[in-house]
C-alpha cells in the first residue's frame, strides 16, 4: 500500500503573524515558514504505519511556491520515500487542492491520504473532507488513533463531546488531530540522506485543474486588541474583583 | 436568498450551536432547517419551534442516525438544488460535513464566519484569529460554517414551522460507525458556559488537576476547559482543550490557571467578557489579555481562593 501525505508550508506556529498596513493580508517577508504542524504529524503516522510493515511507500506532496520544496525535504528527512512539488506561485484555495490531490491519487492509487486538520495559515479545516468528497472515498478526520486492519482503517475521532470510532473501508482519507502521535525529529543523517530522493516537480496544468480563486479577500485587519487590565495584589483582592462580577 | 441550515441534534433535541447558525441564516435570506437523522421526530419538532426557521426538512433513514459525512452531505448536496446557501455550525460535526458538501457543489467552503457583510460577503478569522479577513465568493452557491459566539443565539421557542420529508442517496457504503466515547457531566457545556475555568500544564497530573480547578469551578458553577499542555499530558479529556484547534468560546468570565497564554489558546477565550488570570510568572502574555490578573503560586491561591469565595 502507498500512502499519500499532503504537506503545506505555513508560517511558522511560534511567529506572531503582522497584519500589513494597507490591509492586504499577513505580511509574511522574512518570516520563518515551517511545515504545518498537524502535516508533520501526517508523516510521522505514515511512517509508523510503514515501520509497522502495512505501507510500502510514503509520498509527500506539496502545492505552493518553489520554497515548499524545504518542507517536502523535510518529510523526506523524517522519512518519507518521495515527494511531488505542484509549483504555483498563486494563492491556492483547499479546492483547489483538493482536485489537485484528486488527480495525485488517480495516479498514485495510495490505500491511505493522511492530511492535517487544518492548516494554521487559513485555518480552513476543508481540504481532506474535500477531497474525500470529490473521490466518492471515506473520511476519517480529527483522527487520534489510526488502525489499518485488512482493507479497512479504524479511526478514533476527537470530537466535540468526546471520541468516536469508525471504520473505513481503504482508499481513505484521514485528517490528524493533535493526539494523534509526537513527530519525530529528522537525524542530521537523514537530513542528508533526504537530499538524495526523488522530488518531482509539477504544475497545477500538468493535472488539468484550474486554480482560478473562488473567494475574493477584499480586506485583512488586525482583530480589536485588547487591553492589559489591573494586577491585583492578593487573593483577598480577588475574592472581592469575582465578588463584583456578581459571579460568587 | 435562500438558505438552508444543518441542524446538530441527538434525534430528539436540539444543540444549542445550531441556534447561532439560524440567526446568522436569518440575516441572508430564508430559513429552511434539514434534520438528518434516524427517529429523529423531536428533534424535527424543535427544529420548527426555533424562532426564524420557516421550514423543516426531515430525513429519517437509519443511513443517518450517526450523522456520518459521508452519507450526509450528499443527501444536503441533493437539497441544495432549490437553496442558494449552506449554513452548518462550526462545530466537530459542522465541519466534518459542510465541505465535503461544498466540493459535491464544486463551491469554496467559507469557514468559521464571524459576521454577514453583504450577500456574499463575510467575515472570518484566519491565522489563529490574528487578523480578520473580509471575503467575498464569486460561486453560484455559499456553503458556510458559522463560529458559535459569534452570532447571538435563536430563541428556541416561538417558530411554527411546517416539517416536510426528505430523502437522499441513503448509505454510501463505504464507512460505518462503531462507537461513542462521550462523558456525561453535570456541569455545563464549554461553549455554552457563562463561566469557565481553565488550567494549563502548571496543574502537574489529573489528579491535581481535578483536586485544584473542580473545587472552585464547583463553588461558580463553572464549565472547565484546559490549555493543549494539559490535554496532551492527559490530566483531561481532548475535548476540554481551548483554542485555535480546540473550542472557541466566549463566556462571561473565564479564569486561566497556569496558563501561560499562547496564541493558539488566546485564538479560543480572547473574546471572554472578563478574564482573570492566575500565573506565577508576572510577565506570562495571559496578562496581556486579562482584565484581572494576580502573580501567584497557584497551588496556594486557588485553594484559598475557593474557600473565601
Ligand atoms: C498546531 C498547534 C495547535 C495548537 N492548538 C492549541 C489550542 O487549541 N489550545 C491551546 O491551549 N494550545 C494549543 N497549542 C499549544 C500552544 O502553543 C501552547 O503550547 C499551549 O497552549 C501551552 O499550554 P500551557 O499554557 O498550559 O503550558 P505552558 O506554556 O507550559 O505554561 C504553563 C504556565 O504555568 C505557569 N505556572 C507554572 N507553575 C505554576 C504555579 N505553581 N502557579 C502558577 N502558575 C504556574 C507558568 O508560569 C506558565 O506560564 C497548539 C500548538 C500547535 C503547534
Ligand atoms: N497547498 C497545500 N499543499 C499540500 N497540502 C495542503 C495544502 N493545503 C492544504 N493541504 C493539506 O490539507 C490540510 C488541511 O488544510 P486546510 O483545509 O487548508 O485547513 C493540511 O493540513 C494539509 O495536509
Amino acid at each position: 500500500m502507498k500512502i499519500l501525505v499532503p504537506v503545506k508550508r505555513v508560517i511558522d506556529y511560534n511567529v506572531k503573524p503582522r497584519v500589513k498596513a494597507d490591509g492586504s493580508g499577513v505580511d509574511l517577508a522574512n518570516v520563518k515558514m515551517s511545515m504545518n504542524p498537524f502535516d508533520e504529524i501526517a508523516v510521522e503516522e505514515a511512517i509508523r504505519i510503514k515501520e509497522a510493515g502495512k505501507a510500502e511507500e510514503i509520498i509527500a506532496v506539496s502545492v505552493g511556491p518553489a520554497k515548499a520544496q524545504e518542507t517536502l525535504r523535510t518529510a523526506l528527512a523524517m522519512g518519507a520515500d518521495r515527494a511531488i512539488l505542484v509549483e504555483t506561485d498563486e494563492e491556492i484555495e483547499p479546492l483547489a487542492v483538493a482536485k489537485i490531490l484528486k488527480a495525485i491519487a488517480e495516479e498514485e492509487q495510495p490505500g491511505l491520504v493522511l492530511l492535517g486538520k487544518q492548516s494554521i495559515s487559513d485555518d480552513s479545516n476543508q481540504t481532506g473532507q474535500m477531497l474525500a468528497a470529490l473521490m466518492g472515498r471515506p473520511q476519517g478526520t480529527f483522527a487520534n488513533t489510526v488502525e489499518v486492519d485488512g482493507d479497512a482503517v479504524v479511526v478514533k475521532r476527537e470530537i466535540d463531546g468526546g471520541l468516536e470510532t469508525v471504520k473505513l473501508t481503504m482508499p481513505a482519507i484521514v485528517t490528524t488531530d493533535l493526539r494523534l502521535n509526537e513527530p519525530r525529529y529528522a537525524s542530521l543523517p537523514n537530513i542528508m540522506k533526504a537530499k538524495k530522493k526523488q522530488l518531482d516537480a509539477k504544475t497545477p496544468a500538468d493535472y488539468g485543474v484550474d486554480i482560478a480563486p473562488r473567494l475574493t479577500t477584499t480586506n485583512v485587519s488586525e482583530p480589536p486588541v485588547r487591553q492589559a487590565g489591573e494586577k491585583v495584589e492578593d487573593v483577598a483582592a480577588l475574592v472581592e474583583k469575582i465578588k463584583a462580577l456578581g459571579i460568587a | 436568498m435562500n438558505t438552508l441550515v444543518l441542524v446538530e441534534h441527538d434525534n430528539s433535541s436540539v444543540n444549542d450551536a445550531t441556534l447561532a447558525v439560524v440567526t446568522a441564516a436569518a440575516q441572508m435570506g430564508d430559513v429552511t432547517a434539514l434534520v438528518a437523522g434516524h427517529d429523529c421526530g423531536g428533534a424535527a419538532e424543535a427544529a420548527a419551534k426555533i424562532a426564524g426557521v420557516s421550514k423543516v426538512l426531515k430525513a429519517d433513514d437509519a443511513a443517518y442516525a450517526a450523522g456520518l459525512a459521508e452519507n450526509v452531505a450528499p443527501l444536503a448536496a441533493g437539497i441544495m438544488a432549490d437553496y442558494d446557501a449552506f449554513l452548518a455550525p462550526a462545530t466537530t460535526s459542522g465541519k466534518n460535513i459542510a465541505p465535503r458538501v461544498a466540493a459535491h457543489l464544486d463551491v469554496m467552503q467559507i469557514s468559521d464566519i464571524l459576521s454577514v457583510e453583504g450577500d456574499k460577503t463575510f467575515t472570518r478569522p484566519i491565522y489563529a484569529g490574528n487578523a480578520i479577513a473580509t471575503v467575498q465568493s464569486s460561486d453560484a452557491k455559499l456553503v458556510i460554517t458559522v463560529r458559535g459566539t459569534a452570532f447571538e443565539k435563536a430563541a428556541t421557542e416561538g417558530g411554527s414551522a411546517a416539517i416536510e420529508d426528505a430523502s437522499g442517496p441513503g448509505d454510501a457504503g463505504t464507512s460505518s460507525f462503531v462507537s461513542r466515547e462521550v462523558a456525561k457531566s453535570e456541569r455545563p457545556e464549554l461553549t455554552a458556559a457563562k463561566v469557565i475555568v481553565s488550567g494549563g500544564r502548571a496543574l502537574k497530573d489529573g489528579e491535581t488537576f481535578e483536586s485544584v480547578i473542580n473545587p472552585l469551578a464547583d463553588k461558580l458553577g463553572a464549565a472547565i476547559g484546559a490549555s493543549r499542555a494539559a490535554v496532551d499530558a492527559g490530566y483531561v479529556p481532548n475535548d476540554y482543550q481551548v483554542g485555535q484547534t480546540g473550542k472557541i468560546v466566549a463566556p462571561e468570565v473565564y479564569i486561566a490557571i497556569g496558563i501561560s497564554g499562547a496564541i493558539q489558546h488566546l485564538a479560543g477565550m480572547k473574546d471572554s467578557k472578563v478574564i482573570i488570570a492566575i500565573n506565577k510568572d508576572e510577565d506570562a502574555p495571559i496578562f496581556q489579555v486579562a482584565d484581572i490578573g494576580l502573580v501567584a503560586d497557584l497551588f496556594n491561591a486557588v485553594p484559598e481562593l475557593t474557600n473565601a469565595l
